[in-house]
Parts: structure tokens; C-alpha cells; sequence
């Protein structure tokens, strides 16, 4: 099958993207301009993390204006599997393709650790790869990734299964000691009602090898991998 | 001499050089002459005071792709295919007048420096220096600086993967900001600094021109400086996105037909880098500053050619060539601008609006004058030297508690709350992330891989230029041979005093010669460099700082060893001593002197002929996969050492000779820095293949205990949990830095 990454001027991660859909899943992988707005020939569509336009205004808040995003929502709109990363999540949520936003770190720091992400629904095309309640150890690299939206969101977004990452320990214990920047409910990643797009703020690409550290990150490009061919035979 | 005393001051220029001047022009300068001469003679750029020194490093090795000082960086090859290219540069002066901008300004300054020449950057690190954490002034600096390389740092996505950070008041009023960065040359081809023909157009790409930064070079880091806050002006604002969008532009430029030359401007802005840029292609030069866009009205020439805006970098483009050049700045919405032109010949001609303002000969602007320094040790440094150790009183707190102290010491205690702060995943390389001994990375499409360290214990070189120096060599190729890696290549970071005062012109001399002595015995090339000067305060200069950056090679980046303990039983050795514990004589300028007893004195002692054979021991004991971890002996000393390797591990430690066994000093045992120390573990069925390979060599080889349990045991003398242990390691460092 084949990806479309799509690049910003200030993007950085696609690189590391294509390297773990590509070089270790041996997918197809292609770079798309924020200029082009021709993307029906993809099978799913990345947004991959970076600080996009420089992240100026607010996180994402350029981005989205992009003729990219317009053909990014019509490829969502007509079901097309979508995962923004980081940036890529903050752009969806500007774009409105998923609800909230992502406001800074409580503690006002840039973090990058290691997280421990609790799958909340292994039953999303994203994580179907994954056991339900499977505890996946991701890095996360970012200022801004406070998931806030209002209480009436909040309760469909849990009620619905939409929450698909929580931060938790290592044994999936979801506490606020282990909440690295605030985010309401320890949420790590959400997808839309329909369930083809998600947005998560640690970094699935950077841990797509043992020897940096770890191979959970290919759990979610596998589980798109497999559902997408499978959808296609 | 017409000239005043007040534009001499401002330039920076002394008497007896304007002199110099005026009889190598036949005449006297114009206004916009002496502002090139004084960027171009500052010692920021003219290296007057080192340039002699700087000569004697060695230089050469059969992986040197780009000599020192050719180009805008050093380029070292690497086998497969792969080259890297690394630098070390400061931006002290800035930071101490601006802290979150003159830090950011260095990361970029030194990343243009790397993808000029065509390599693509892959890691930066930072070695930073400041007073003592307590006084609010530090506090203002220190989150600043942080501030600033985190800002850009994680904007550019280039991983943080190292570096040091360490306080002492000698740096109180004058912090060090030295930013290093490696880049990979993943094409094979070395992009260049110059023009090929005369008649090549120079373009100006990247941000627009403004008055920021004019004087930096020579005002800011080429003299002592007490009014720094007039001196503002001159600290230039970075743009991390502008710096990233200018690097795919740029790497994506150098493969365009035509496009013949890449430099960045830094310092003293498009006077160095064109003027050097004609310099290095042996021809002359044509400048048309009407033509470079402005971001503010009424810039005079002078000002255009001594601006230090950021992000902007110059190429060198086969006239015919333009058109391709223009479209791809477009496309990442860059501005380029052709604003000169090559020729034949040897001057330097600067036009505006039609009408030359200036034509002088390039020799004269970048043969710099050049001084010989003395060399007289100052007495107070015998004096110094030869303080009796053995009459240091023993600490009022107990061994335990002791250890405990130490391991929250500013200067010990773990860095994770300021390195959490940088992005070190970014390229998805990092093998071994920082708060290792060497960050490593692997290298995608092949099995090799690289280690990188900075290092220099100032202190050390305080009490001796020479042999601190040596140190500081040794101990950054010993952080890259624990991890398995064999040291390749070094870059130099020289951070001093006024180089116009004896002791500083001592330090220098010394220095450099203990620098020269290391890298000659490790068979390993300077490959490139900077030198920051008048670092004082109050009249007081910092200590002698040369900051040395290390890269190794991993030939297979699989088999590399790590900090932490590993597995319970596993049997602790200590390469490089017959004895478990240290004695007095490694007291010399060792942090538990200054720390528990606020003294900075002793003589520093290293055998480098036995540092490097015990060097050579561990690389192969990695490689033959017998050590299960390995780490060294540096500050605090070896109990601090074993305490790291079991937090870090998790797992605890059993040492079964104690501190104060036969009569020793228990602190000076404990804490003691004697060089050429390395704790390894192995499992007890390897023990005798460890040691039979250690006797190869003559290393000696001394089993000091086992890993296992959770608690901390130093003989019968004392155990200390291992949680407590861990607990003031991981806290000390935000508990030093905040209220
Ligand atoms: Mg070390």
C-alpha cells in the first residue's frame, strides 16, 4: 500500500516517518508538498510532527490554511485513513478534522521522554494490531500537547471509545504522576467519530527499531498496514 | 593619524594596528574600510593571539577528507561511503549579554558551519559553564541559555544528544555557551566554500539584512566588556524555522548544476564570509550592497557589510546557472539575490548605487596580524600546585552522608531535568541517549556507527594548562572507548581569559601544548576549531577552558556497552589501577575538594601511555562482547562512579574492600580523580577472559565486587539503600537550580 507524507516548510519528522513505513515495514511511502492538493492516489495520509510555518501563531494554526489540508479533509471526508503525530495532531485539530486542542505543557517545559501509552480501544483500524488495555512504550518530543476540549466533548469522546491512547506507567496504572503535560484524562490520542482519523502526540516513527530504543511504534503502522490491504482485497 | 581613539575603540582596533593598516594600504583606510579591517583583525576571526599556537595541533590522518581551517568545518571519513563533518564554536559574549538569544544564535551559527559543507546535520551538543547555581543572576542566565538552545534546538529537528553542563564561580560573570555539531556527508560529495571562475556570481540567500549583530565580532567576543548592556544591539535574534527551511534549500541547491560553493554568514556577517570566500578561491571580488534586500530603511554600506542577521548563507553559482537557483529558493519561499561577482585580480571592490565605495586588497583584510605569546608560569600557580593534600581536614559528615552530598552536587548529580528539555530522538539515530558517557548514533544503511563527547574539566586546567588538557583529550576519548568506540577525530573549543596578560598568554602556550601532546598519542587529528578570548569579569578571567569535542567509530554499532549494571552476581573490575580505592594524590582539583572543602588546588597528574592502553583494553573487551557495562572514573570519583552504574542500572553494588582499608583516607579513596579509571562488569564465567586480556596489554585489572541486591555496600564501613542513593542523584540538580 502506499503512504503520503505530507510536508510543511518546518516539518521534520517525515524522514523518520518514511524511514519506519519504508525502510523497516517496506511500504510505499511518498513525500506530498504543502502546495499539492492532488492526493487521491494514497492509500492513508500522514501528518508527521515538526513545527510547521514555524509554528508562528498557534500550533497548526498555518498549516491548515495549506491547499494540502483541503484535500486532506475530502480524503477524510470520503473515509480515507488520516494519522497526524504531534504537529500533525495539532494540525488536525485546527483543521476541525478532530475536536479540541492542544495547549502547552502545564509545566511551560518542552518534554521529551519516553511514554508508556495504555491502548483504550484496540479496536480502531489505528491499534486492532494491539490486545486491549496492551501498554505501548512510545517517545513523546513536544511544548504543547495539553489535550483540552470542553466537558460535552470530553464525555462523547469517552463515551464513544473515541480515546485510544491514555499515559500511564508501565503496567498501564493511569495516574497523574505519570501525566507528562497536563492533558485532560491522561489523553494521549483521539480518533474522529468515524474512526479514520487519529491524532496522537508521542512519536510511533521513533520507535520502529530495537536498537533505538524499541519496536511499539510499528503496533499502529502495522494495524493501518494490515486493515487498509485487507479493506482493499 | 587622523583616526580617533573613540572609532578605534569601537572597532576594536589598537594604535599600533590601525598603524598596521595604513602601511599596508600606502594610505589611510575610508570609514567602510576600517570596519572590514575590524571585523576581519578581531580576534574572533583573525585568530591573532592563537593563529602561531593553532598551527602546532596535529592535523593530519588518513581519514582527513577537509583540513582544519580550509574549510568551514573539518571533514573526517568514515568508511562505507560516509563522512561526517564537526565543529565546535561559542557564543559566550552573546549569552552573557542576551541569554536565550545568544545561545540560540550559536546552534545556528554552527549548524550553517555543517551544511556548508554539504553535510546534513544529525547531532548537536553543548558545553556550557556557569557561578554556582545559588545567586540569582546565574539562574537568569542559566534558564536562558537552556531556554534558548531548547528553543531552537527542537525547531530544527536535529537531536541534542550531549554535552556538559558545570558550575564553579570562576565562571560567574562570563558563562561559556560552546555549541558542537556533526553533520553526515551522505552523497560523498564535500560541498565547498568557493568559486571556480572568475565571473561566478555570489548570491545572498536566506533573511533579510537589518542592523543586528553589527559589531559582534569584534565588539563583543574580542575584548573584556563591563558595559554590557550598551553592547546589547550587537546580540543578533535567531529563527530556528527560517534556519530549517534554509538547510533543505541549501542541500537541495548543491545539487543543481552550476551551483559551485556554499558558505554561511556568521561572524562579522557577508564581510567574512565573501571576503573569504574570494580569499579561497584566489581571485578578487565585486560586492554590490545596494543590491542585498534590507529589513530596515537607510542602511549605510557599512552597515550592510557588518550586519550579523541570521539565517542567511552565500553561494557561489556558474553565471547561466541563476535561473534553476531562483526557482528553488522560491519554492521554500526564500529570498536569494545576486549581489557580487568574481573577477581576477586580488582586491575587494564594494560598490553602491553604481558608485565605488571601496576598493582594497583581500591579503591585507585576512592576514590578520599575528602575536607571539610568553610563556612564564605565575608563581601563585607553583604555590598552587604544591598544597599539601594530606593536611586537608576529613569532612564533618560521614562517609554515607557524605556520598549522599556528593551525588546532589551541582556538578554530579543527573542531568535528565535539562536534557528532557531537548529533543534527542529527532532522526530516529540515537542508540545511547545523553546521560551516557558518549551519546552513540547508529548510521542508517550500514552497520557502523558513532559516538560523541565533550569534555574539559576547567579546574583541572586551572591547576595546569598542560596536563589539564591532556585530560580533557584523555577523558573525551575515554567517554567514547567505553561505549566500544574508537576515537577518530577531535574538534576544539578554546575558551580564555585576556590574551593580552601573562597568566592567560601562560594558559594558552601550555594549553595548546598539552592539546598537541594528547592527540599526537592517540594518533588522532584536530580537525577543526574556535577560540573564544577575553573571558573575564571584574578583571578576573575565567578558568583556561579548552573544550575538546570527540568522535569515535563503531565498526559494528550492535555491539556498543552501556552505564548501568546489569544482572545480579555479575563481578565489578576496575581497569586501569591496582588498587580498589584512590589515594591523597588524587585530591588535585577534584570536585570533592571544591565542593565539601571550597579549595582548588594539587598537582594533576595523567600517564598517557597507560591511558591509552587501558583505552584499548576496553574498545576490545566491548567488542568481544565480555563487559556487560562500563563507565569511568571522572568527577566525584570512583564511589560516585559505582553509584551511577547502579541508579542507573538499578540494580546494587557490593565493594568488598572498604574506603578505609589499611589506613587511607576514606574521602580522598572515595572521591579521589586519578586518571585512566574504568568500571567494567562481567559475568563471573568471563572474569578470566577479561583479565587474560587485560595482562595482554598491561593493564592492570582489579576485581573489586558484585552487582546485585538494592542497597550500596562500601566494605564493612558502611551500606547506604540504593533508593536514598538514587533519590539525590535524580533531585539534586533541579534542587540546586530552583528555590
Ligand atoms: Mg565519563
Amino acid at each position: 500500500m502506499r503512504f503520503g507524507i505530507v510536508v510543511f516548510p518546518g516539518t521534520w519528522s517525515e524522514r523518520d516517518t518514511n524511514h519506519a513505513i519504508s525502510g523497516v515495514l517496506g511500504q510505499e511511502a511518498e513525500y506530498i508538498w504543502h502546495g499539492d492538493d492532488k492526493i487521491d492516489h494514497f492509500d492513508a495520509i500522514v501528518l508527521p510532527g515538526g513545527f510547521s510555518y514555524g509554528d508562528f501563531l498557534r500550533c497548526g494554526a498555518i498549516a491548515r490554511f495549506s491547499p494540502v489540508m483541503e484535500a486532506v479533509r475530502a480524503f477524510a471526508d470520503r473515509g480515507g485513513p488520516v494519522i497526524g503525530i504531534c504537529n500533525g495532531f495539532q494540525i488536525l485539530c485546527e483543521s476541525g478534522l478532530l475536536p479540541g486542542v492542544l495547549m502547552r505543557n502545564d509545566h511551560l517545559e518542552f518534554r521529551c521522554i519516553w511514554t508508556d501509552l495504555k491502548v483504550e480501544n484496540s479496536s480502531t483500524m489505528f491499534t486492532s494490531a494491539a490486545k486491549q488495555g496492551q501498554v505501548l512504550h512510545i517517545p513523546m518530543s513536544h511544548g504543547e500537547g495539553n489535550f483540552q476540549a470542553d466537558s460535552a466533548t470530553i464525555e462523547r469522546l469517552e463515551g464513544e471509545g473515541q480515546v485510544v491512547f491514555r499515559y500511564a506507567d508501565t503496567n498501564g496504572n493511569v495516574t497523574p504522576e505519570v501525566n507528562p503535560n497536563g492533558s485532560i484524562n491522561n489523553i494521549a490520542g483521539i480518533v474522529n467519530g468515524r474512526g479514520n482519523v487519529l491524532g496522537m502526540m508521542p512519536h510511533p516513527e521513533k520507535a520502529c527499531e530495537a536498537l533505538i530504543g524499541g519496536t511499539d511504534g510499528n503496533v499502529i503502522f502495522s494495524s493501518m498496514i494490515e486493515n487498509i490491504v485487507n479493506s482493499l482485497a | 593619524m587622523t583616526v580617533s581613539q573613540e572609532t578605534l575603540d569601537e572597532i576594536a582596533l589598537s594604535r599600533a594596528e590601525y598603524e598596521a593598516v595604513v602601511d599596508r594600504l600606502g594610505r589611510e583606510p575610508s570609514q567602510l574600510e576600517l570596519g572590514l579591517f575590524g571585523a576581519l583583525w578581531s580576534e574572533h576571526c583573525g585568530y591573532k593571539h592563537t593563529k602561531a599556537l593553532l598551527r602546532t595541533l596535529p592535523s593530519s590522518s588518513d581519514r582527513m577528507l577537509v583540513a582544519p581551517g580550509a574549510e568551514n568545518a573539518g571533514v573526517v571519513d568514515l568508511g562505507d561511503g560516509l563522512a561526517v563533518a564537526m565543529k565546535i564554536e561559542s557564543h559566550n559574549h552573546p549569552s552573557a549579554v542576551e541569554p536565550f538569544e545568544g545561545a540560540a544564535t550559536g546552534v545556528g551559527g554552527i549548524i550553517r558551519d555543517i551544511f556548508a559543507m554539504g553535510a546534513r546535520p544529525i547531532a548537536l551538543l553543548n558545553s556550557l559553564r556557569f557561578g554556582q547555581p545559588d545567586g540569582a543572576r546565574t539562574r537568569y542566565l542559566l534558564n536562558g541559555v537552556i531556554g534558548g538552545i531548547s528553543s531552537y534546538g527542537n525547531c530544527i529537528g536535529i537531536p541534542d544528544v550531549g554535552g556538559e553542563i558545570f558550575f564553579s564561580n570562576a565562571y560567574k560573570g562570563n558563562p561559556l555557551v560552546n555549541a558542537m555539531c556533526v553533520g553526515l556527508i551522505e552523497n560523498g560529495r564535500v560541498a565547498s566554500a568557493s568559486a571556480k571562475n572568475p565571473g561566478d556570481l555570489l548570491l545572498l540567500v536566506g533573511a533579510d539584512t537589518g542592523r543586528d549583530g553589527i559589531h559582534g565580532a569584534s565588539g563583543l567576543a574580542s575584548r573584556t566588556f563591563g558595559e554590557q548592556a550598551e553592547l546589547r544591539s550587537a546580540v543578533q535574534v535567531g529563527n530556528p524555522f527560517l534556519e530549517k527551511v534554509l538547510i533543505e534549500a541549501c542541500l537541495e541547491a548543491l545539487v543543481l548544476p552550476g551551483v559551485v560553493g556554499l558558505q554561511d554568514c556568521g561572524a562579522a556577517g557577508i564581510t567574512s564570509a565573501a571576503i573569504e570566500m574570494a580569499e579561497r578561491s584566489g581571485m578578487g571580488l565585486r560586492l554590490y550592497v545596494d543590491r542585498v534586500p534590507r529589513r530596515e530603511l537607510g542602511m549605510t554600506p557599512y552597515e550592510v557589510m557588518l550586519s550579523e542577521s541570521q539565517e542567511r548563507m552565500l553561494l557561489a553559482v556558474t553565471p547561466g546557472h541563476e535561473g534553476p537557483v531562483f526557482e528553488l529558493f522560491k519554492k521554500w519561499d526564500l529570498d536569494a539575490s545576486v549581489i557580487g561577482e568574481f573577477e581576477t585580480g586580488s582586491n575587494v571592490s564594494i560598490f553602491d548605487e553604481g558608485i565605488l565605495a571601496s576598493t582594497t586588497p583581500i591579503v591585507a583584510l585576512t592576514d590578520a596580524p599575528e602575536y607571539i605569546l610568553s610563556n612564564q608560569k605565575p608563581q601563585w600557580l607553583t604555590t598552587l600546585q604544591n598544597a599539601d593534600l594530606s593536611k586537608v581536614p576529613m569532612p564533618d559528615t560521614s562517609p554515607a552522608e557524605t556520598l549522599l552530598r556528593m551525588l546532589a552536587a551541582p556538578n554530579i548529580a543527573s542531568r535528565f531535568p535539562l536534557y528532557r528539555q531537548y529533543d534527542y530522538h529527532v532522526q530516529t539515530n540515537t542508540v545511547i541517549e545523553p546521560g551516557g558517557d558518549a551519546a552513540v548514533l547508529r548510521l542508517k544503511g550500514s552497520k557502523r556507527g558513532i559516538a560523541l563527547s565533550t569534555d574539559c574539566n576547567g579546574r583541572i586546567c586551572f591547576l595546569d594548562p598542560n596536563v589539564g588538557t591532556v585530560i580533557a583529550v584523555a577523558e573525551s576519548c575515554r567517554n567514547l572507548s567505553v561505549t566500544g568506540a574508537e576515537p577518530v577525530a577531535l574538534t576544539d573549543g578554546l575558551n580564555f581569559g585576556n590574551p593580552e596578560t601573562p597568566d592567560v598568554q601562560f594558559q594558552l602556550t601550555e594549553s595548546i601544548k598539552g592539546m598537541s601532546r594528547a592527540a599526537e598519542a592517540f594518533g588522532i587529528p584536530i580537525v577543526s576549531g574556535n577560540a573564544s578570548l577575553y573571558n573575564e569579569s571584574a578583571g578576573k578571567a575565567i578558568f583556561p577552558t579548552p573544550i575538546i569535542g570527540s568522535l569515535g567509530l563503531l565498526e559494528d554499532v550492535e555491539k556498543h556497552s552501556t552505564v548501568g549494571f546489569k544482572s545480579e552476581g555479575d563481578v565489578i573490575v576496575l581497569l586501569g589501577s591496582e588498587s580498589v580505592w584512590d589515594s591523597t594524590d588524587g585530591l588535585a582539583g577534584s570536585e570533592y575538594l571544591d565542593f565539601v572543602h571550597d579549595r582548588v588546588e594539587g598537582q594533576p597528574r595523567i600517564d598517557l601511555d597507560l591511558e591509552i592502553r587501558v583505552q584499548s583494553v576496553c574498545r576490545a573487551a566491548v567488542r568481544a562482547g565480555l563487559v556487560l557495562s562500563a563507565h569511568d572514573v571522572s568527577d566525584g570519583g570512583i564511589a560516585i562512579t559505582i553509584a551511577e552504574c547502579s541508579i542507573i542500572g538499578g540494580i546494587g553494588a557490593t565493594i568488598d574492600e572498604s574506603p578505609a582499608a589499611g589506613g587511607l583516607r576514606w574521602d580522598a579513596a572515595m572521591f579521589g580523580e586519578s586518571q585512566s579509571r574504568i568500571v567494567v562488569t562481567v559475568s563471573a564465567d568471563r572474569l578470566s577472559d577479561l583479565l587474560a586480556l587485560a595482562a595482554t596489554e598491561d593493564v592492570p585489572a582489579t576485581v573489586m565486587g558484585t552487582v546485585g541486591g538494592d542497597a550500596l555496600s562500601f566494605g564493612d564501613m558502611f551500606t547506604t539503600p540504593l533508593a536514598t542513593a538514587a533519590e539525590a542523584w535524580k533531585t539534586g540538580f533541579s534542587a540546586a537550580t530552583s528555590d
